[in-house]
């Protein structure tokens, strides 16, 4: 956004300075760190911004992306594009204890599931890297428990986060300072909301998987909610048939953990115009928030993102 | 796509953001208020609404109406006893602008957390209860929101529902803050009576108070002009990262602060005094004409000067203030009292700097605003202090550019925050603090004893046999014909620090003193005993930080508590077990065993002689008995 007004910054100035703000003392300050990259809008956009902190330099980081190998194809081929496009260092894990065990979210249910294949495959990968910070994409407006969490996340050994017992965070002044083992979670993101991410997205043209734009696809009804069918193995109900349907995501994860809303807003503008009117929230698709009402504060505090 | 809708998403892009807190007492009704704005902007979605109907029937407190506290009430425990512990940020927006709040807690345990929403905020809503007026927790929080650089306040007189929408009332209560924070410097203050309950003088004026005139909450914070006139100031960008993609690119990334900059003008390199010219402002979108206070940036210069992260360009001409010693104002945010001459870090820009505090000039009563005489700080309480760096470090006053005048305290040992200071003036000019370069150097000086001078720092419990061991290590030394001196509490308290007692901060400063002096005898070439308590981690820390790297050896004489108490050489475990003798190491005041000691003498098991022999065989093996210069001989 190379224009600037003389008097005053906007409000998407304001944040992308800020975001580039925190993403340079992250390089600066610590000695290995990575990013959290989940292919979806919010780490698009986390991207682009790590693309223009350090321009003409390569960010000095790798992302890694913790594969559930439950994700929607096209994130994955999405996922393998930008990195070839950018140049970027990808790290991808898998907990193959739980590949092996066939753990998947049909047999075992989401918390479990999530337990299992991002929360200890998270920990897993950070520990095996011996990272002392990650970059995630959240938002504070996306959940409540996240409403609460600084820029700068003090995590224990165990990854644990601790809320009632947080750094104070005065200013732009993060203190990063942590022991060995020690390790701190970072949000750039932390001050936007959904719709200055989608602005955001369509002022810099960011590339974002086409799951996000209304197209036809095989869906079935679970629960009130519209789960697309990705491949061979999801498991179909007695009688149950996949119905072609005009559909877009708000939000992307695990396939069979994501609801789809109808729409048919096939551009960026579009899908502004949509949100500007949207009567739900984006998490309301996500249906492992829904397991008991302070879990995505336990999800945290276990050492989840 | 037509054009009405395109125009209006252009609009949003382009509107201005306001960050504001709100604060207060506890009940004050905070959470309602912030419940409040994001219900009657629209921002709550159905699913959230939905959540909240089932919330509030479970812990509300507001009957069967929607209890809006639980929507920005986070973490279970805050839902479980119905307070807020931490600070959340919510978002909402209207026509005109956007909104980022802070809500913080009222209680004042976690008024470390209040600071930290503060500090982020252009503008603060203090609300009241129109019932009860003005409370503690109002100063404390108007002070502290002054302190830390917010301008602007409005006073939010709620639940005035609940006082028959009384304009006296209103007036009263008005009038009283109006008083209290003259002395505080608000730049603009509005008061605006409401109901955050029911939603009267939020969105809009209420029919229930036609006496009052003023713009409703929303209104006026869609008006208020906080504009910082950050442009305006002298130009100064904080260096965060040196960019260095090849040989042929050096640029210095980081975000201006304050004031402007353009290709060609000429910036000084606040650390060394080096002048040069901008040469390129470089971004992802191209290179700028200009760039102004708030972008983040990169820019490439003229020469080839020095410059690394910490650094500050600045304006050529007004340049930052330069020194190592600084008067400063302190928020102490931890449980353990901030001690003068205690070392700790500061971050100060992008700089993080070793720091201790010389002298608590005095702390501020936050009822009476009084100036009050204080050895310490302690959780919560604010303070003037005079601030001495390692290295000369630069900075603006907090009042003039408060990005490079503020700065956090960290605890050398725990990394936690535990202090928030606002630079007021520089106490002297590090220019005129340089050492005299000696032609006699340590090096010199050494050599010519054939030694390598050393500390060798003993601690311990009171009767663990520091002394004993020390003074026959000393012994063997002397014996070897090496040239030592002996520190101990015995020599030292009578004299040099014959003004200090047994209190946390006099212990602290009685070990600050001994380190120095024992640097000094390293520096005059000496091999130096120390033998001290010196219970505290930090200040062995200290000591050790004060001279190069090899020349501090901690020496631990572990020796159990019982072993020495029934010792007790001179009798002073019996008096503090008697409650004759306060702060008595080991009884009422802790010791803080070394986790990594050069030396570790199990003191319970081996004789004096041992040990002693295990000391003097360290510094054997590791070379300190002979000097350099000796081992040129050997090789000849």
């Amino acid at each position: 956004m190379p224009n600037v007004s003389p008097n005053r910054l906007t409000h998407l100035q304001r944040l992308e300075s800020e975001s580039i703000f925190i993403l340079r003392e992250v390089a600066a300050e610590f000695r290995n760190p990575v990013m959290l990259y989940s292919i979806g809008k919010d780490s698009a956009v986390m991207l682009h911004l790590a693309m223009k902190a350090f321009h003409p330099s390569k960010p000095p980081f790798p992302l890694l992306h913790v594969d559930t190998t439950w994700k929607f194809r096209e994130m994955i081929a999405f996922r393998d594009e930008m990195a070839k496009t950018l140049g970027f260092d990808l790290l991808v894990h898998t907990n193959q204890e739980g590949l092996a065990q066939g753990i998947n979210p049909f047999d075992h249910g989401s918390s479990l599931y999530t337990n299992v294949m991002k929360t200890d495959a998270l920990k897993e990968a950070l520990t095996r890297h011996g990272f002392d910070a990650a970059f995630g994409g959240a938002r504070r407006d996306e959940e409540k428990s996240r409403a609460k969490e600084r820029v700068f996340s003090f995590r224990t050994a165990n990854h644990g986060w601790d809320p009632k017992n947080q750094r104070p965070e005065l200013w732009n002044l993060y203190n990063a300072r942590v022991k060995p083992g020690e390790s701190i979670r970072v949000f750039p993101l932390s001050n936007w909301t959904e719709l200055d991410i989608w602005q955001y997205i369509l002022a810099e043209r960011i590339p974002i998987v086409p799951l996000y734009f209304a197209a036809k696809r095989p869906i079935v009804w679970r629960d009130g909610q519209m789960i697309m069918v990705d491949d061979a193995r999801m498991p179909l109900l007695p009688g149950e048939t996949p119905e072609l349907r005009m559909i877009r995501f708000r939000t992307l994860g695990c396939y069979p953990l994501t609801a789809a809303i109808d729409s048919t807003a096939a551009t960026l503008e579009d899908i502004v115009q949509e949100m500007l009117v949207a009567r739900t929230s984006e998490r309301s698709g996500r249906l492992i928030d829904h397991d008991d009402a302070a879990s995505m504060e336990k999800k945290k505090r276990e050492g989840y993102f | 796509m037509n054009v009405a809708p395109l125009t209006e998403l252009f609009a949003t892009e382009s509107k201005s953001l306001l960050r504001f807190l709100t604060c207060g007492s506890v009940d004050d009704g905070k959470s309602t208020l912030i419940g409040r704005l994001l219900y009657d902007t629209k921002l709550l979605f159905d699913d959230q609404i939905a959540t909240l109907a089932k919330d509030s029937r479970k812990h509300g407190t507001a009957g069967d109406e929607l209890d809006f506290a639980l929507l920005v009430d986070g973490l279970a425990a805050e839902r479980e006893q119905g307070i807020t512990i931490d600070v959340a940020y919510r978002f909402f927006n209207t026509e005109r602008r956007k909104f980022i709040v802070a809500d913080t807690p009222g209680h004042e345990q976690y008024t470390r957390n209040m600071a930290t929403g503060a500090s982020n905020s252009d503008l603060a809503v203090i609300l009241v209860d129109a019932r009860q007026g003005l409370l503690t927790q109002t100063r404390r929080h108007s002070f502290i929101v002054s302190l830390l650089g917010i301008r602007h306040v409005v006073l939010a007189v709620n639940k005035i529902d609940l006082v028959e929408f009384s304009q006296s009332r209103f007036d009263n209560i008005v009038a009283d803050y109006t008083k209290l924070i003259a002395p505080l410097g608000f730049e603009s203050f509005q008061a605006v009576p409401l109901s955050a309950r029911y939603g009267d003088n939020i969105m809009s004026r209420s029919a229930n108070t036609p006496w009052y005139q003023g713009p409703a909450l929303v209104e006026y914070l869609e008006n208020v002009d906080v504009a910082e006139k950050a442009i305006a100031r002298p130009f100064r960008l904080p260096v965060q990262w040196v960019n260095r993609p090849n040989l042929d690119f050096r640029g210095f990334s980081g975000t201006i602060v304050s004031g402007s900059v353009r290709p060609g003008d000429s910036v000084v390199v606040a650390g060394s005094g080096r002048t040069t010219h901008v040469k390129s402002i470089v971004t992802r979108d191209g290179d700028l004409a200009e760039a102004v206070a708030g972008q983040a940036i990169t820019v490439t210069l003229e020469d080839e000067v020095d410059v690394s992260r910490g650094d500050i360009l600045a304006d050529a001409v007004h340049r930052p203030e330069r020194a190592d010693q600084f008067a400063a104002q302190i928020i102490w945010m931890h449980d353990e009292p901030l001690l003068p001459g205690r070392p700790y870090l500061i971050k100060m820009g992008t700089r993080t700097v070793g720091a201790t505090f010389t002298e608590i000039k005095h702390k501020v009563d936050v009822n009476t605003f009084q100036q009050l005489a204080a050895k310490t700080l302690t959780l919560n309480e604010v303070g003037v202090v005079n601030v001495a760096s390692r290295d000369a470090v630069s900075f603006d006053a907090f009042g003039d550019v408060p990005e490079t005048g503020a700065f956090i305290v960290i605890d050398r040992l725990s990394n936690q925050t535990v202090g928030a200071g606002m630079v007021q003036f520089a106490l002297r000019r590090a220019t005129n603090v340089h050492w005299q370069a000696l032609d006699v150097s340590k090096e010199a000086r050494a050599t010519l004893k054939h030694q390598r001078p050393a500390v060798l720092w003993f601690t311990g419990l009171s009767g663990s046999g520091k002394s004993t061991v020390a003074s026959l290590v000393e012994k063997k030394l002397y014996a070897a014909g090496r040239h030592t001196y002996m520190l101990d509490g015995d020599n030292v308290r009578h004299g040099l620090n014959k003004d200090l007692g047994f209190t946390d901060v006099d212990r602290v400063e009685n070990i600050r003193r001994v380190a120095e002096v024992a640097r000094l005898f390293v520096d005059a070439g000496l091999v130096v005993l120390v033998s001290f308590i010196s219970p505290f981690k930090a200040d062995r820390q200290m000591a050790r930080e004060l001279l190069s790297a090899g020349e501090f050896i901690e020496v631990f004489v572990d020796t159990p508590l019982e072993v020495a108490e029934k010792r007790d050489p001179k009798g002073l475990y019996k008096k503090a077990r008697q409650g004759l003798l306060a702060n008595f190491t080991g009884i009422d005041s802790p010791y803080e065993a070394p986790e990594k000691p050069e030396i570790l003498l199990s003191g319970g098991e081996k004789s004096a002689e041992e040990l002693a022999e295990q000391v003097f065989n360290y510094l054997s093996e590791r070379n300190y008995l002979h000097s350099d210069e000796d081992a040129g001989d050997w090789t000849i």
